[in-house]
């Protein structure tokens, strides 16, 4: 395969080759059930403030990570050195810990089934994007700023992943991806605007239209308006979307429901949330990125999270499957662990209604550019608290009228989930507090604001 | 590992190049774990790398790899040479060190019994048997227990002439208990959330910690919590413990005083702070009662913010942050000393790893001990609610408006604790709660507690932060406002 394809930072044929030495330094202790992970990414960020590059970045590691499992024990052992004596190290090192655990009775042979998924997602000009490339980037983009009167900072990052597991029981799948993602904040005196998106091709991305983005959100919201804390109408950009609502996606895990520490215990297939809701996980989905088989090498299948409100499916690693008697839906993180598995590839159904739709709808409400700093308040009730921040606005009347003060939220998941009232077409949205989906706005009533800050 | 790393600070000096530093690291974790009476994680990490620094056309341009043969670092070091270069495509001034001295020193972090020399059989026997303990209490639904380790040897060297290498060893260790019942999960930690308590030491931390001991307890409350009443909202006399005061510590003073963040170097993610440069030596940041020092050198303690030379080469030190209420230092830079006018870094610049950039992060940065004592926190005033042990937290990106929640709570009333109360939560503005400080217990109830996930920078980068506290009383906090209607 040509190196464009990401064969260049972590080739196939090496992991074999590697692969067949960890078996022989396996075999030569007495262990014959053996899985390798590999791991590789090359990747370099461009990072600005006070328009000005500040910080740049480059960074290559490779990663080799052996699990032996022997009488119903296992563990596991990594190392980025690919030398034979490292290698041989780190199977003897598994081996080590996996004879000192207690047997699992959980524990099942090593996986037999992969398929090496057609997925490709892999652009050659953003895995190999220069220093260059990115520097006349953000200078253009810190350019629109400043032309603005104001300060931009923000990232412009470029480059590529891959990863591979094999084992000894026939197990080889293989994956590589590039990534670019650029983010931006505009700062004006009393206010400030954000911007950001991800792609696999640092072409589908325009930064210049996200510097302008932000520096309209920070002009709009000059001299911010205080206005008390309560329940409101919100309009929830899909960054604020998908960093609030991302919140809850470790709870789709079955070994979290097994522990009852998931607020799905006991509430998967009754109706939970509004008919307007469905979400799937997909990791093939056109907007998505991430890699196509599981920590055992199980390839995901899609999964339908919600339908019509109602949480339908769980992810299962291979052991929770077997407990619960269904088929490993390819979510298990590399074992050991405690957790089990996740979704990670969330698709959010939008609606028909834009953005701009949804504010001429709007009499009074709040339109949310972005959250941050979100954490879990309670975990039954799914309350989260977090922070508005760079770009909150008043609309009054069905249009922007001024710039608020942030606020902080304490607001319930499921509460928030019943109360969609229009939902914008998806798209595929970046933010900080969870992992890149594909998501909506969402106009949403009874909002809860408890506290205003001071800017 | 010196040979290495001083051939890749010669690759670094090319034409143009004004300054460099190369970190070459070593570390190595092993990580354990158990739920429910089975093994949960038992795994461990190596790795090696570099990490080339370089000053160029007065830009920095950051390199790093774990090729270490020869090319490959001749490669990074010319990548971070072509890194520094294209900075200059976006550049308002040149970069300005605050001077340090040429340092040559090698450290070794207290540790009295090496943790990876303690066999794993004993390590996960210890765990099974809390792990056990929790679960006999009927009503406990999950039991998770957890150990870590860190060895990291760091060789820095750069182009002022500094050869410094330092040996690292920290522990972790902790457990927690759940319970699930009609709508709730109640949780409680010891000895506190985020894995437990984590220190600069050897395996004697895992001594000190006692865990077995605490199990019982931990597992009543966690299952007493559902019968509790729930926290009232309201205004009132707040008394913290040691662990949540330090993560009150950490969010409200340690990420402020961070100078990169107030001169914007964070706009785009962690945010900026409140404590603009108009406010140094000028603003009321709480009342007298409030001394906070932000102290890397092992004389502090063995905190996980503790060492011998940050990251760029400058020795441990201890700076005071706020002296008796007032607001008087930052934590720096040699960069961003520099940029103010000081004339020199007090040393808090800190990588992840050998493949992140060193930024500036909290040391140890902790409230000293007052002079009262636990009977006089507790009973000072007629009542009060007791908070322990974090549950949530979450702050402004500017660092004013905060709001936490324990795991649990206590009403105090005359110094003695009353009632159970669940799902406690307070918050307020940064300033108006430290100048609501009333008492501060004394250094018998102190300890450094260790934070070990705290993130900043792009890439992302989180490290471990030590947290000096002790039991603190607040007058009129504003209190459960997060479960109001």
């Amino acid at each position: 395969m040509p190196p464009e394809t990401g064969e260049a930072i972590l080739p196939q044929s090496e992991c074999r080759e590697i692969f067949g030495a960890v078996q022989q330094a396996a075999a030569a202790l007495g262990v014959s059930d053996v899985e390798a992970l590999f791991g590789a990414h090359c990747a370099a960020l461009t990072r600005f403030a006070n328009n000005t590059i500040h910080q740049n970045v480059a960074e290559q590691d490779r990663w080799l990570s052996v699990r032996v499992a022997i009488d119903h024990k296992t563990a596991r052992a990594t190392t980025n050195r690919f030398d034979p004596d490292s290698i041989r190290g780190a199977v003897s090192q598994a081996l080590a810990l996996a004879r000192s655990a207690a047997p699992n009775p959980d524990l099942l042979p090593l996986n037999e089934r992969s398929v090496n998924s057609e997925t490709k997602r892999f652009d050659s000009a953003t895995a190999g994007a220069t220093p260059q490339h990115r520097g006349q980037a953000v200078a253009e983009a810190i350019r629109i700023v400043e032309s603005a009167g104001q300060t931009a900072a923000g990232i412009y990052s470029t480059g590529q992943s891959a990863e591979a597991i094999f084992n000894s029981r026939g197990v080889a799948a293989w994956y590589a991806e590039s990534m670019a993602q650029f983010s931006i904040t505009a700062m004006a005196g009393d206010s400030s605007g954000w911007a950001k998106a991800s792609a696999v091709s640092h072409a589908a991305i325009d930064p210049l239209a996200l510097a302008r983005s932000a520096t309209e959100k920070a002009r709009l919201s000059n001299d911010p308006h205080e206005i008390a804390p309560g329940r409101y109408t919100v309009i929830l950009e899909p960054a604020a979307v998908l960093d609030l609502v991302g919140q809850m996606f470790g709870d789709f895990s079955a070994t979290a429901v097994a522990d009852s520490r998931s607020f799905l215990t006991d509430r998967v297939g009754k109706k939970l949330f509004g008919e307007n809701i469905h979400i799937s996980d997909d990791v093939s989905h056109p907007l998505q990125a991430g890699v196509p088989f599981d920590g055992e090498g199980v390839p995901r299948r899609k999964l339908t999270l919600v339908e019509a409100g109602v949480p339908r499916e769980l992810a299962y690693a291979r052991s929770s499957a077997q407990r619960a008697g269904v088929e490993p839906t390819g979510h298990g993180f590399p074992l050991p662990n405690e957790v089990g598995e996740a979704p990670l590839n969330i698709v959010i159904a939008g609606g028909a209604t834009s953005t701009d739709e949804m504010i001429a709808s709007t009499e009074r409400g709040v339109l949310v550019t972005r959250l941050w700093y979100i954490r879990e308040v309670d975990p039954y009730e799914k309350i989260m608290t977090g922070m508005t921040r760079d770009g909150t606005f008043l609309i009054e009347n069905g249009r922007v009228s001024r710039g608020l003060r942030n606020f902080r939220f304490n607001q319930g998941i499921i509460e928030l989930l019943n109360n969609v009232e229009a939902l914008s077409p998806s798209v595929r949205a970046s933010g900080e507090e969870a992992f890149d989906m594909v998501a909506p706005a969402m106009k949403v009533s009874g909002f809860n604001f408890t506290e205003v800050t001071r800017f | 590992m010196k040979q290495l790393a001083l051939e890749a600070l010669d690759s670094a000096l090319r034409p143009g190049v004004t300054y460099a530093d190369v970190r070459l690291v070593e570390s190595r974790d092993r990580e354990l774990g158990t739920k429910n009476g089975k093994p949960g994680q038992v795994s461990s990490d190596e790795s090696v790398g570099i990490g080339i620094r370089v000053l160029a056309d007065g830009c920095w341009g950051f390199a790093a790899t774990d090729n270490l043969t020869r090319a490959g670092v001749e490669s990074a070091a010319a990548l971070a040479v072509d890194i520094a270069h294209s900075s200059a495509l976006a550049k308002k001034h040149d970069v300005t060190l605050a001077p340090e001295a040429k340092h040559e020193a090698t450290w070794i972090s207290p540790c009295q019994i090496d943790p990876f020399s303690v066999s794993v059989e004993e390590q996960l026997s210890l765990l099974t048997a809390v792990d056990e303990e929790l679960r006999r209490a009927p009503g406990v639904t999950l039991a998770q227990t957890s150990m870590i380790f860190n060895r990291s040897r760091q060789v820095f060297v750069s182009s002022i002439g500094s050869v410094i290498d330092q040996t690292r060893t920290s522990s972790g260790a902790g457990f927690e208990a759940f319970s699930f019942k009609g709508s709730e999960i109640q949780k409680r930690s010891y000895p506190n959330s985020f894995g437990g308590q984590h220190q600069l030491k050897g395996y004697e931390l895992i001594h000190e910690l006692d865990l077995l001991a605490h199990a019982p307890l931990m597992a009543e409350q966690a299952v007493a919590l559902h019968s509790a009443d729930q926290c009232p909202e309201g205004r009132f006399n707040l008394i913290l413990d040691g662990s949540q005061l330090g993560l009150q510590v950490h969010e409200s003073i340690g990420h402020p005083i961070e100078l990169d963040r107030v001169l914007g170097s964070e706009a785009n993610y962690a945010g900026m702070s409140f404590l603009t440069l108009d406010k140094l030596n000028h603003l009321r940041y709480g009342s007298d009662l409030v001394n906070a020092v932000c102290d890397a050198r092992i004389e502090h303690g063995p905190g996980m913010g503790t060492f011998a030379f940050d990251d760029e080469g400058v020795p441990a030190q201890s700076a005071d942050i706020i002296r008796n209420g007032q607001f008087v230092g930052y934590m720096t830079s040699r960069e961003t000393a520099a940029a103010i006018g000081q004339s020199r870094s007090n040393g808090t610049m800190r990588a992840t790893s050998w493949a992140r950039l060193p930024l500036i992060r909290m040391t140890n940065v902790s409230l000293l001990p007052g002079e009262q004592t636990l009977d006089e926190v507790f009973g000072g005033v007629s009542q009060a609610i007791y908070m322990e042990t974090n549950r949530s937290w979450s702050i402004d990106d500017k660092r004013y408006n905060f709001q936490f929640g324990c795991e649990i709570a206590w009403e105090i009333k005359d110094g003695q604790r009353a009632r159970m109360l669940k799902n406690p939560t307070y918050s307020g503005i940064t300033t108006e709660f430290w100048n609501a400080c009333a008492a501060v217990s004394n250094r018998d109830h102190w300890v450094l507690w260790g934070v070990p996930n705290c993130g900043k920078g792009q890439p992302e980068q989180v490290i471990g932060t030590g947290h000096g506290a002790s039991p603190t009383r607040f007058h009129n906090i504003k209190v459960g406002a997060a479960y109001a209607a």
